[in-house]
């Protein structure tokens, strides 16, 4: 089995660029490069509505061991702009592999990219920040592709919440569950629904477009704001329904994950900035500052919520009824906050995982026993 | 949480002596939790017998105490030290077990001794696998059936729920000791009689096998708060069946996908939190059925273990040193990860690189061993490698094993028909993994292979992408190779030599042809993220990509050469040689440069040296770095034969060599050139002759005059050396042996029958030579140095031959111009002396040496070595000993069986332990006793002889002493006859096969407690054989030498029978006291 090469390039806005060997589909893919240290999971990074315009470059250098499962994507397929490998393995072993990496890529029209020094790579990306690249396989010689990364629109001021939501309103989760939580979808993972489903929860997933109105027609007994791609601050729609949903259901019980967990902080007056290169990985420690436990979590985020302190407390800047309950151990940065009257509460990682570590599952219960405790009061 | 106060001195237990399944490992682990301890402002005491360690050094411990691991010493121990606590989580399974004991027994509760790091509680259901079984069950884990039994006939019992093949696994062993694997009932009768006759508690788990199931190994690590994380995650290549210890392993995981890898983790949380391992480190093990992915829990230690020290270096995250620093209360958020330095230790690593771990066995040392690899460790030693790809990384790590592979596809398969491979290849054995390769290059299918081996098809589907790779370039012309592929191929592993070797090319050929293309690897940083965090800690692997990040280390640089895996010969001793360096010349100002490949090693803790490179020790991959350092020098005396194997190609590439000038290296290597060097000083040396075929062999053996000893001379240390006493035998030993002249000639050496042996140590700095220590062996010249115990010094000798020996040693060090350290073994006979070997090197007695006197060679050593003298490092005259000590060796019998338990010239021992004593006696029994052999009780249980026609006489005197003691004499017929001739009356006893009850019946049943048995040659007949397995299943030492039979009955008789406790830094004290007058 001698497999075709074909050659492909990797180019970056600041002139860095490298050839490789061409996996997936012939063609061009340009996005904002981000680095991710996830060991394995691969398939559920590819597939993360999160990563919409970016392309990933994956630290571990091999990447398809196990190949692609029937179980494990987080959305209808892969979302990413472009893939980055040091070497994709072509031919997997794994009980559940349906499919091989490159056939997968392929089938998807995904540029990938292997052969390349993904370290090199990684820490170029940390010294300089997250970088706008584009992959070819066309005929490019280093400036052109250069210039076409340069081509591309920047990650700030990007609304992609409409990009990658789902098409219509849908029932998911425990169909039948005790208790209804709509679900704002900008991008939502699927795993967040299975960790909603397992907890008991009816999800009906609304989408990007959704008002307020919407969501509140569907008297849900909770209201979840999910992950998902972009800039933040650009996202002005959903960010002011969620200023209505808080105004008309101040008592709603509500989380958020990642872009969630922006969206509401921007809602309540908040500000968020761009990170240099993101935190994108399954081993970063977050600390609850009230109990001092520690979890060790799943990340994918270019964005962060700004801090400030008012006295002793620590607050989400520009609202100060945001209190800090989470924080990043590697940068210090915020991770997760509470409102401190009403029920609300989100996370800048993912409890989800998928892919990644389970430590922080206990937010959904968390979420869960939030919504039982409004109802035993109402 | 801050570190406690309430606790002042901890008290740590080592692992002892180096055996199979419990190395280096845990002289890393102890090192690095002594540091960290001190450095919090501990006091630390530390028992260990082991005196080869680092961390036995007066400065790792407040107090060192060099004593044999039992639980009177320990006690001893604690009732002079008064600890607050224990830490017994850092000493392997002995420290587990002895603190398990010490709780047991009050001694603990009796003194205040708190345990840290793993309550008694946790211990017991971690380690009592009944325990640990019904805790797994009770918390929803799945674990194979099986049940618990303490007698055969419950054992039985249980086979009825299991089946065959059945899994025996005996409780608070290590290393799968006296495990194994059923086929049928007879097997499982023999297995379950011999595991419960191991495990300390009497109790096997006779369990459901899952052999062929994929097997998995998770490092967790867990803080008071709670906190968990993973440390690494390692795959076996090798299924489950063969145990880890012995499995080529690989890190990260490959086959899991994240869901099935999380399962697995959030399981191992589970079972930490169960069994209740506070703080720590510890090791959980999982099959996975690879048709289902269903996982299984197999077992878990609580404690660091040799997979820790592996997920220590594969990942830069150091285990011990943190497990040390939780134990005593800090919380894994306060401390920081060291490689980033701004980061805390509350992380799960990320690796960006594929690392693989070989393991390394002997069996060509033990040729009547069962070479099958099962549930119960054999493997001696391993070497990791670290690549970019698994491919890389595989082959780095075949070519670091040094068993002269260049890679995955060896010469010696390739002449195999297809019939005999496919036979080979079903049952597990050390060099499986080249037959798979063969399997794969002949194009046979994936699908065949994983049947008949269990490996996962990941595996086989990488190494089928190498066959394939270097395949396709067969019919190409190596000049005629396009740069890219030949990128490709280095980029997949291949050594030069592997390609020099395929190409029918010079190594240098391919060399240059390589480097004129600007193929040259990259050097990229371990460091615990991924890329993610900038990297303080310089730790480096090689790889053929594309960004280097190594760049030359500013200042007076020396390269230090590590001594690579380990094996028998060749141990921890160079290690610790090669770290006492790194610590000198650090001392004086010098960046040092540690080489090495051994996961194990405290060599290889990236805090020992200035840069680390964890890499092969072959010229390609040791030039590579060269290239990149550029140092002032390269120390190459101190990693035993691995680096001085180099000195010659390094030398003549212009590399500076520090110390002793490779020329001399090789006056005392070249046999001719040693020849003249003793005339030339007018030294006496055996007689010896050179054969190039059978008749010539006989003609020199002749001129020699028997016996004579016969070493093979291409192969390395003491390989494949016997005696043979006439020229019967040695038609004989030609024939079996069928000795391949054609690969070398054979060297003939008059043997010096019944001379004692001595071991003289020596340091020079070119103009002065300095007498280390004297040692005098017990066992007669004809048993390795190595394998022999010896004494410091030495007990009887004319003060005129000790001071002859000093004046030829030192004589020899001049005239080669010695600056560093020297090694000169020497036969005395009739009053001559005669030299018998002379190792221009760090020897494996310097650290022995060192503890004995107080003097640390290898450090001084190592700063003359870059040019100070010695009056400069403050050794103005030989030292004189602190105490006497007494050096002895362990061996690996036990674990390998069908090993024919009997010394020769061929060194067979994997570890040592010292007695330290004011007398010689005492501290010979001391010595015995670390070894596990408490001499005063085996023979009060009588004692059983069988002596070869030329021991007999001497015998008799041993005898007549024991008898005298009171002690019941047992003997076969003709060492029977002798006695009584002599007027020692002696019970008869049968041999084997001359008819019942025999030897071997009285020895299973605990008729005696030692075996006296001195073998003609190692080509014993089978009774003899029959004789000692039966000592060594039944547990009863076996005495192999009359010279150590004399002298054990004559120690009896000497010793102090309650010998205090006394730590090294109190026996300098007391050295001192003396001298001044
Ligand atoms: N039920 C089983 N079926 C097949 N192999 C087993 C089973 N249990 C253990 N093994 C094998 O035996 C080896 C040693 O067993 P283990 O319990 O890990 O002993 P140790 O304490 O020496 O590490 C394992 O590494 C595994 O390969
Ligand atoms: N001529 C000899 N007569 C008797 N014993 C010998 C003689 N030469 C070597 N030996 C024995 O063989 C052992 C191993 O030999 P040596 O040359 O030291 O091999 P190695 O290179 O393995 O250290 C020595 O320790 C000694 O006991
Ligand atoms: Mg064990
Ligand atoms: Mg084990």
């Amino acid at each position: 089995m001698r497999v075709i090469e074909r050659p492909a390039r990797l180019a970056l806005e600041d002139g860095w660029t490298a050839l490789g060997r061409a996996v997936g589909s012939p063609g061009s893919g340009g996005g904002e490069c981000v680095f991710n240290t996830c060991l394995s999971g691969y398939q559920e990074v590819l597939t993360d509505p999160s990563y919409a315009g970016q392309i990933v470059v994956m630290t571990y250098p091999l990447i398809g061991n196990y190949g692609i499962t029937a179980e494990d994507s987080e959305s209808s397929g892969p979302q990413v702009a472009g893939f980055v490998v040091r070497e994709c393995v072509r031919r997997p072993s794994n009980w559940r592999a349906v499919e091989s990496l490159p056939a997968y890529l392929e089938r998807h029209a995904v540029t990938a990219i292997e052969g390349i020094d993904t370290r090199a790579l990684t820490r170029h990306l940390r010294v300089r920040g997250a970088l706008r690249g584009v992959i070819t396989t066309e005929d490019l010689d280093a400036e052109a592709a250069i210039q076409r990364a340069r081509s591309l629109p920047l990650m700030e001021g990007q609304d992609l919440t409409g990009e990658v939501t789902c098409a219509a309103l849908g029932v998911e989760g425990a169909v039948a569950g005790r208790l209804t939580v709509a679900a704002l979808d900008y991008g939502l993972k699927q795993n967040i629904l299975r960790r909603l489903g397992a907890a008991g929860c009816r999800v009906l997933r609304l989408p990007a477009d959704a008002t307020a109105e919407d969501a509140l027609a569907l008297r849900p007994d909770g209201l979840f704001i999910s992950n998902g791609p972009g800039d933040p601050a650009a996202a002005s729609r959903a960010i002011e329904t969620l200023r209505q949903i808080g105004r008309r259901a101040p008592d709603l019980p509500t989380f958020g994950i990642c872009l969630g967990h922006q969206l509401l902080a921007l809602a309540h007056g908040g500000s968020t900035y761009k990170l240099k290169f993101g935190h994108h990985g399954g081993n970063h420690p977050v600390q609850d500052l009230r109990t001092r436990e520690i979890d060790i979590t799943s990340h994918n985020h270019g964005f962060s919520v700004r801090e400030a302190t008012d006295g002793a407390r620590r607050i989400v800047a520009g609202a100060p009824e945001l209190e800090v309950t989470h924080v990043n151990l590697y940068d210090g940065t915020l991770e997760g906050f509470r409102h401190v009257e009403r029920p609300l509460f989100a996370v800048q990682y993912h409890p989800e995982a998928a892919p990644g570590p389970h430590d922080a599952r206990h937010h959904f219960d968390e979420f869960v026993a939030m919504i039982e405790s409004r109802r035993g009061e109402a | 949480m801050p570190r406690r106060d309430d606790i002042e001195k901890i008290l740590l237990i080592g692992s002892g002596p180096i055996v199979i399944g419990q190395a280096c490992e845990f002289d890393y682990s102890g090192t690095q939790a002594c540091r960290s301890l001190r450095a919090e402002g501990y006091e630390v005491a530390l028992i260990n017998s082991n005196p080869a360690t680092i961390m036995t050094d007066p400065e790792s411990a407040d107090q060192v105490y060099l004593e044999p691991l039992t639980i009177e010493i320990c006690q001893a121990v604690i009732a002079r030290e008064r600890p607050q606590a224990l830490l017994p989580t850092l000493g392997g399974q002995t420290a587990l077990n002895l603190a398990r004991e010490l709780a047991l027994s009050g001694t603990l509760e009796e003194f205040g001794v708190e345990l840290i790091g793993a309550r008694l509680e946790a211990i017991e259901r971690a380690e009592d696998r009944e325990r640990f079984h019904a805790l797994m069950l009770e918390h929803g884990m799945a674990v194979p059936r099986g049940g618990f039994a303490r007698t055969q006939e419950e054992a039985r019992r249980v086979t009825a729920i299991t089946g065959f093949p059945v899994i025996i696994r005996p409780a608070f062993t290590l290393g799968g000791l006296g495990g194994g694997v059923a086929q049928t009932a007879e097997e499982f009768e023999e297995l379950a009689e011999r595991g419960l006759r191991i495990s300390p508690i009497g109790e096997i788990l006779v369990e459901e096998s899952v052999l062929g199931w994929k097997e998995f190994e998770l490092e967790v690590m867990r803080d008071r708060a709670d906190n968990c994380v993973v440390v690494c995650s390692i795959e076996n290549l090798d299924p489950m069946g063969v145990h880890t210890g012995d499995s080529i392993t690989v890190a990260p995981q490959q086959t899991l996908t994240d869901r099935e890898y999380q399962a697995m983790r959030d399981t191992a949380f589970r079972v930490i939190r169960a069994v209740g391992v506070e703080t720590g480190g510890s090791n959980i093990q999982f099959a996975v059925d690879p048709a289902t992915g269903r996982q299984l829990v197999i077992e878990m230690n609580p404690r660091v273990s040799r997979s820790s020290a592996l997920a220590s270096k594969a990942t830069g995250f150091p285990i011990a040193k943190i497990a040390a620093k939780l134990a005593v209360g800090y919380t894994l958020d306060e401390i920081t990860n060291d490689i980033t330095g701004d980061t805390p230790a509350s992380f799960e690593p990320t690796i960006d690189y594929v690392v693989v771990k070989i393991p390394r066995f002997d069996f060509a040392k033990f040729p009547s061993a069962d070479r099958r690899l099962t549930t119960a460790m054999k493997s001696v030693g391993e070497t990791m490698a670290i690549g970019r790809t698994f491919g890389e990384a595989l082959q780095k790590g075949l070519r670091g094993l040094e068993m002269n592979a260049v890679g995955l596809f060896e010469r010696g398969p390739e002449a195999l028909a297809d019939a005999d491979l496919a036979e080979r290849l079903e049952t597990p054995v050390p060099e499986r993994i080249f037959l798979v390769a063969e399997a794969l290059s002949r194009g046979w299918t994936i699908e065949r292979l994983r049947v008949a081996t269990g490996i996962d098809p990941w595996f086989l589907h990488r190494i089928e992408d190498l066959a394939r790779l270097e395949d396709a370039e067969r019919g190409t012309a190596f000049e005629e190779m396009a740069p890219a592929t030949l990128r490709r191929l280095k980029a997949a592993g291949f050594s030069d030599a592997h390609l020099a070797r395929r190409w029918k090319l010079g190594e240098t050929a391919v060399r240059a042809r390589r480097e004129a293309l600007g193929i040259r690897p990259a050097f990229k940083v371990v460091d615990t993220c991924g890329g993610e965090f900038a990297a303080r800690t310089p730790y480096f692997y090689s790889t053929y990509d594309e960004e280097n990040e190594a760049y030359s280390l500013a200042g007076p640089k020396t390269v230090i050469l590590g001594g690579g895996p380990n094996r028998i010969g060749q141990g921890i001793e160079f290690d610790t040689c090669c770290v006492q360096a790194a610590y000198a010349l650090r001392e004086i100002g010098h960046s040092v440069v540690m080489v090495n490949c051994n996961p194990e090693t405290v060599s290889t803790d990236y805090d020992v040296s200035d840069r680390l490179y964890f890499e092969p020790l072959t010229y390609e991959d040791v030039s590579a770095i060269l290239e990149i350092e550029r140092p002032d020098g390269v120390l190459v005396q101190y990693g035993g034969q691995t680096p001085l194997k180099l000195t010659r190609r390094l030398a003549a590439a212009g590399v500076p060599i520090v110390g002793t000038a490779p020329d001399s290296i090789d006056r005392c290597e070249d046999r001719d050139r040693f020849a003249r060097l003793l005339a030339h000083l007018g030294l006496a040396q055996p007689r010896s002759g050179i054969a190039r075929d059978a008749d010539e062999a006989l003609r020199e053996a002749e001129w020699v005059g028997y016996p004579v000893l016969l070493r093979p001379s291409y192969v390395l240390g003491g390989r494949g050396m016997v005696v043979v006493r006439d020229a019967t035998a040695l038609k004989r030993h030609l024939g079996e042996a069928r000795y391949a002249f054609e690969e070398g000639p054979l060297l003939i050496d008059e043997f010096l029958e019944g001379a004692v042996e001595f071991d003289v140590d020596v340091i020079a700095d070119g103009a002065r030579a300095v007498i280390g220590g004297v040692m005098q062996h017990i066992e007669e010249a004809g048993i390795h140095s190595g394998d022999s115990t010896c004494i410091l010094p030495p007990h009887d000798l004319e003060p005129g031959t000790e001071r002859e020996l000093r004046e030829q040693a030192r004589r020899l060090a001049l005239e080669l111009g010695v600056r560093g350290l020297m090694n000169v073994q020497f036969a005395v006979k009739d009053g001559r002396v005669y030299v018998l070997e002379v190792n221009p090197r760090a020897s494996r007695t310097i650290p022995f040496v060192s503890k004995a006197t107080g003097v640390p060679l290898a450090k001084l050593g190592a700063q003359v070595m870059v040019g100070r003298t010695l009056a400069e490092v403050g050794l103005e005259s030989d030292p004189e000993p602190l105490a006497v000590a007494v050096k002895a060796p362990v061996f690996p019998f036990d674990r390998l069986p069908g090993a024919d338990p009997v010394l020769g010239p061929e060194m067979l021992s994997t570890g040592e332990v010292i007695g330290l004593a004011a007398d010689a006696p005492t501290a010979y029994l001391k010595a015995l006793r670390g070894a596990g052999v408490d001499l005063g009780a085996a023979v009060s249980r009588g004692v059983l002889f069988s002596l070869n026609d030329r021991d007999k006489p001497a015998g008799a005197d041993v005898a007549a002493q024991l008898k005298s003691r009171g002690v019941a004499i047992h003997a076969t017929r003709g060492t029977r006859e002798h006695f009584l001739r002599s007027g020692v009356d002696a019970a008869l006893v049968l041999k084997v096969g001359e008819g019942e009850p025999d030897a071997a019946q009285l020895i299973r049943s605990g008729g005696v407690g030692l075996v006296i048995n001195t073998p003609l040659g190692r080509s014993a007949p089978y009774e003899e054989f029959a004789l000692r397995r039966a000592a060594l299943v039944s547990g009863v030492p076996c005495i192999t030498t009359i010279s150590a039979a004399r002298f054990g009955v004559q120690a009896l008789a000497g010793a102090d029978s309650a010998p205090a406790v006394r730590s090294l830094q109190r026996w300098a004290a007391r050295h001192r006291a003396r001298s001044v007058p």
